[in-house]
């Protein structure tokens, strides 16, 4: 070939040889790149890489504990947990989640209300956790998912625990309710503790016991660290921590009283709560009418929620804790203690004309006996709940007195129960009514807050605690819901030791059995209020009955009750203890729009105690006794 | 005729390959979930490779040159009629179906274009003209332009990769070639501009995989942490958590190399780099010892591509490249590059078994 001639065949070898010999360095100079870049990773990143490596592999996985049992004093189960059939969705698993909701949508029931709470859920829940999405399936669903469960990558069948509350609206008011958490209880909770306590838990208690007992009740989680692989499927389980269930709690609430104050409170609303004096233990506390707990657990529907927000009998006011009513007489042994601990002769008489008179003004303020109940001491003024007593007491006192003596008693203060979200009512004063009102004090509202009117209001729980306090010799205990708390796994029971909430400014114990006897006489004496509730008991008992205006009357105007519309009747109220001499129960009543204390209210604090006290045989007894009465009524009609 | 060598093989390379074979079915039968299936089905692929090996060594240089032109040829065609099924079905298409198996154009130029390009080199004296250059530039652009249309930007880099190294082998002044790095340094915005949204982001990807752990980043970031976790020791054959739960995704084809730091460590992963740098080295003794232009340019291209291959993979996966479609050559599961690198080597053992018939 022509071109062979001119080759440099040397030359050309020799710029081959030096090119191969330049292309050799750069190939080992970058092989050396490469063993660099390996000796950097696994060498000095190794530790760094490993831990990933681990966080990779191991998930985990938080096993929510097992909520505490409650039971009332004589161990009635009053919230429960039972196994429900829950399905489940870890959203990290799902491909594509619009899908998969409708696939089981064909599967088991969903509502649009299932899969708003299912969202809103995912978005406080990191993505490899299991989210819930519907609750209580049938065994039907259950059975039906299980076969077709491979379809549905993500999707899981559980057993969890439901709360249950078997007596449902007997002890709502009382026991409350756990419900799922929310936003809002993320917020107000340390985000330490709900980093460490609530993974994996779905509930927190909303209301009552359950809220304020929340700590010892739900427990701490356990863990299960599990090898998972990158698609987030379990493979095995590596250790495993168990959860500690929470503490099982024995309430002092029977539930008996509960019942029976609740049935003997017939057509009204109103509220009972029973403590015993001599530790403050709440026996009973009804709130009525109440309502069903056990909706609210998963979330209760908006539709039945309004329904029972907007009722006018309210059911969901615990009226026990908030109801707040205006005393009326039942304040009368309170502000007797309070006259004889700033120097009232127990034994002098006011007479009783029938009306007060301020000075010489023109306006009358009157007693509930038009008559007049003429000379009245401070026995008899309670015993017959005469008015003019306590308009001239109260003016004689003055209201900053009786406001330092009132609030020694634990009116306008909290009881500090071991409820949550309990009122404090009012107790008047002058400071009062000029920061709040900006207004000055009329004497007038001086006099009529001495029968228990006015801007008095006074919750059904503060009346039984102050009541519990004359029992007591004016020593007041906080009132407790809870008896004991039992440890689970050892059975230990650790009783609460009661508290004493403070003491009245009256401490004198000849003043108490002074007005004891006074109340006494109220259910047992002559000229009692309660006269009627003492027939047929099987023991005595003390008690002082109260009206509580609705609607004022008008000066010169009679109270009529046909005149009225049943909304705008008085309430009747009735504090009592009993046995008398040894009294075990103290009892408040509020039966709204019952018109008297002896007559709506006095009744019900009866039933109560005569279920506290007698014995099993004494009460068939009684039931016998009064259905016969009942059929007798019926045949004389 | 060297009496030597039986079928015209060169024993050290074919010992070395046989013993690479042998290391991609052991840690394939990990990253393949211990299954036997794909352990056989590679196995089998293996086989097909070396005897298309001995066959390609049975074809002498001369032969080989003389056909180059002509196997060019074809596969430029394949590639536009490629392009041209691809158009009329509406997708990107890369293969075309023989019925017994599908051929993809884009890999016989993988040897095409190195063949072609140390042709036109070797027609004239070295170092070559700037006409010869533009030759050149336009033999290697073609087949590479035509292949980026596909749209394979892994295969296209492999293949103007091979011709380039020709273009260097062959002694162009090195003015030219810093003019010709000036050059396409001042380019590289283009191309950005050029490139697909997925490519792009891959590139990104390299510089900041943390920033989308679940997206692009997640291959780059499982890789580092199976290649560190595993250590010096490595945690052992079949025991490699990221590579057994799944979390290297691609693990028994391009990212195999993750698989095999883990379980085998920095020791095991420094025998894999001394092995292919064995090969590597023999390839560049092959072609250092041969005597015709054509040979010499072709083996020294050959083997500075399979360096080149080794070093995109471990680099993408062990995270200081981009990732880009190339597998571990000889050791990732798959037929068809194996074949072609396979030829290839054929090729490199048929030049050294005739290096003397010529010289002499």
């Amino acid at each position: 070939m022509p071109h062979e001639s001119i080759r440099d065949v040397a030359r050309e070898s020799r710029v081959f040889r030096n090119r191969l010999i330049v292309s050799s360095f750069i190939v080992g100079f970058l092989f050396l790149t490469l063993l660099a870049r390996l000796v950097f990773l696994q060498v000095m990143d190794h530790r760094h890489f490993s831990t990933l490596s681990e966080r990779n592999r191991i998930t985990v996985v938080p096993i929510p504990p097992a909520r505490g049992l409650v039971y009332d004093r004589n161990g009635v189960l009053l919230a429960q947990n039972f196994s429900v059939f829950t399905l489940e969705i870890v959203p990290d698993q799902v491909e594509d989640m619009d899908e998969l909701l409708r696939g089981l949508s064909y599967i088991v029931e969903l509502s649009d209300y299932d899969i708003k709470r299912f969202n809103q859920r995912r978005n406080q829940r990191p993505g490899f956790e299991s989210i819930l999405l519907r609750t209580h399936l049938s065994d039907e669903e259950a059975a039906r998912f299980s076969v077709n469960q491979h379809r549905f990558a993500g999707a899981e069948l559980k057993a969890r625990l439901q709360r249950h509350y078997p007596l449902g609206r007997l002890t709502a008011h009382v026991v409350g309710y756990v419900g799922r958490i929310s936003d809002r209880d993320i917020k107000n909770m340390d985000p330490k503790v709900f980093q460490s306590r609530y993974r994996g838990s779905e509930y927190i208690g909303k209301t009552g016991v359950e809220k304020s007992y929340e700590e010892v009740l739900h427990g701490l989680p356990g863990y299960e660290q599990v090898e998972t692989n990158a698609h987030g499927r379990k493979l095995r389980v590596i250790q495993t921590l168990k959860p500690t269930p929470g503490k099982n709690l024995y309430l002092n609430i029977d539930v008996r009283l509960q019942q029976k104050g609740e049935e003997a409170l017939g057509e009204f609303n109103g509220a009972v709560v029973a403590i015993d004096p001599g530790t403050g233990g709440v026996l009973a506390l009804v709130s009525k009418p109440s309502y069903d707990p056990n909706p609210f657990i998963n979330g209760i529907g908006f539709k039945p929620y309004a329904e029972l927000r907007d009722s006018p009998d309210r059911p969901l006011v615990n009226r026990a804790l908030n109801g707040r009513y205006p005393p009326g007489s039942t304040i009368k042994p309170f502000m007797a203690l309070a006259g004889l601990q700033e120097g009232v002769n127990r034994y002098a008489t006011t007479y009783c004309p029938g009306y007060f008179r301020l000075g010489n003004a023109r306006h009358k303020y009157r007693c509930w006996k038009r008559a007049g109940h003429g000379a009245m001491n401070a026995s008899r003024a309670v015993t017959e709940s005469c008015d003019v007593y306590f308009y001239t007491l109260a003016h004689k006192l003055g209201i900053d007195t009786m406001h330092r003596e009132m609030t020694s008693f634990g009116f306008g203060q909290k009881t500090e129960i071991d409820l949550p979200s309990e009122s404090s009512g009012l107790y008047p004063s002058r400071e009062w009514k000029r920061k709040v009102r900006k207004q000055v004090w009329y004497p007038g509202e001086t006099v009529i807050s001495g029968i228990g009117q006015g801007f008095i209001l006074v919750t059904p729980l503060q009346l039984a605690n102050a009541t519990a306090a004359i029992v007591h010799d004016g020593v007041q205990y906080k009132p407790r819901v809870v008896f004991a708390i039992q440890d689970p796994i050892t059975g230990e029971v650790e009783k609460l030791k009661p508290e004493i909430l403070r003491k009245a400014e009256n401490t004198r114990p000849e003043d108490y059995e002074f007005v004891r006897d006074a109340m006494h006489n109220v259910v047992h004496g002559r000229g009692g209020t309660a006269r009627r509730i003492a027939v047929g008991a099987k023991y005595e008992m003390a008690g002082k009955t109260g009206t509580a205006q609705v609607v004022g009357v008008a000066q010169g105007a009679r109270y009529s009750e046909k005149s009225l519309a049943k909304k705008f009747w008085d309430h009747g109220l009735f504090i009592s203890f009993a046995p008398f001499g040894e009294p075990k129960i103290a009892v408040a009543v509020v039966a709204e729009h019952g018109r008297h204390g002896g007559s709506g209210a006095a009744p019900v604090a009866r039933v109560v105690m005569d279920t506290y006290l007698l014995t099993p045989e004494e009460l068939q007894a009684e039931e016998a006794k009064k259905a016969e009465k009942e059929k007798q009524q019926e045949n004389m009609q | 005729m060297n009496k030597k060598t039986l079928l015209h093989l060169d024993y050290p390379l074919m010992y070395a390959l046989v013993l690479m074979s042998m290391l991609s079915l052991v840690i394939l039968y990990s990253a393949g979930g211990e299954n036997l299936s794909i352990l056989l089905r590679q196995a089998a692929r293996m086989l097909a490779a070396f005897v298309i090996m001995i066959a390609v060594a049975q074809i002498p240089p001369e032969a080989l040159a003389r056909w180059t032109p002509w196997i060019y040829g074809v596969g430029v065609i394949l590639l536009v009629v490629v392009l041209a099924i691809g158009v009329i079905g509406k997708g990107a298409q890369r293969w075309i179906n023989l019925g017994l198996f599908r051929f993809q154009p884009a890999e016989v130029m993988k040897l095409g274009v190195p063949m072609m390009a140390a042709w036109v080199f070797s027609r004239k004296p070295l170092p070559p003209s700037p006409g010869r250059l533009i030759i050149g530039a336009i033999t290697i652009g073609v087949p590479t332009a035509l292949i980026i249309l596909q749209p394979d930007l892994g295969t296209a880099i492999l293949v103007a990769a091979a011709g380039v190294f020709v273009i260097f082998l062959s002694g162009i002044s090195w003015r030219i070639l810093t003019g010709l790095g000036i050059i396409a340094t001042a380019l590289a915005p283009v191309a950005w501009h050029f490139m697909h949204d997925y490519q792009k982001r891959r590139v990104l990807t390299l510089f900041n995989p943390e920033a989308d752990p679940l997206g692009s980043g997640y291959h780059i970031i499982q890789a580092k942490i199976a290649i560190g976790s595993g250590g010096v020791y490595g945690k052992g054959w079949t025991n490699g958590s990221q590579s057994q739960l799944d979390f290297i995704p691609e693990r028994h084809t391009d990212f195999i190399f993750a698989v095999f730091g883990e379980e085998f460590g920095l020791i095991g992963a420094s025998i894999l780099l001394l092995l292919y740098s064995y090969i590597i080295g023999r390839g560049l003794y092959i072609a250092i010892s041969a005597t015709d232009t054509y040979s010499r340019l072709l083996a020294g291209s050959l083997s500075i591509t399979f360096f080149f291959y080794v070093f995109v993979n471990i680099g993408m996966v062990s995270g200081i490249l981009p990732v880009v479609g190339v597998p571990l050559p000889l050791v990732s599961y798959g037929g068809t590059s194996m074949v072609t690198l396979m030829a290839g080597f054929g090729i490199l053992m048929s030049i050294h078994s005739r290096r003397r018939l010529i010289s002499s």
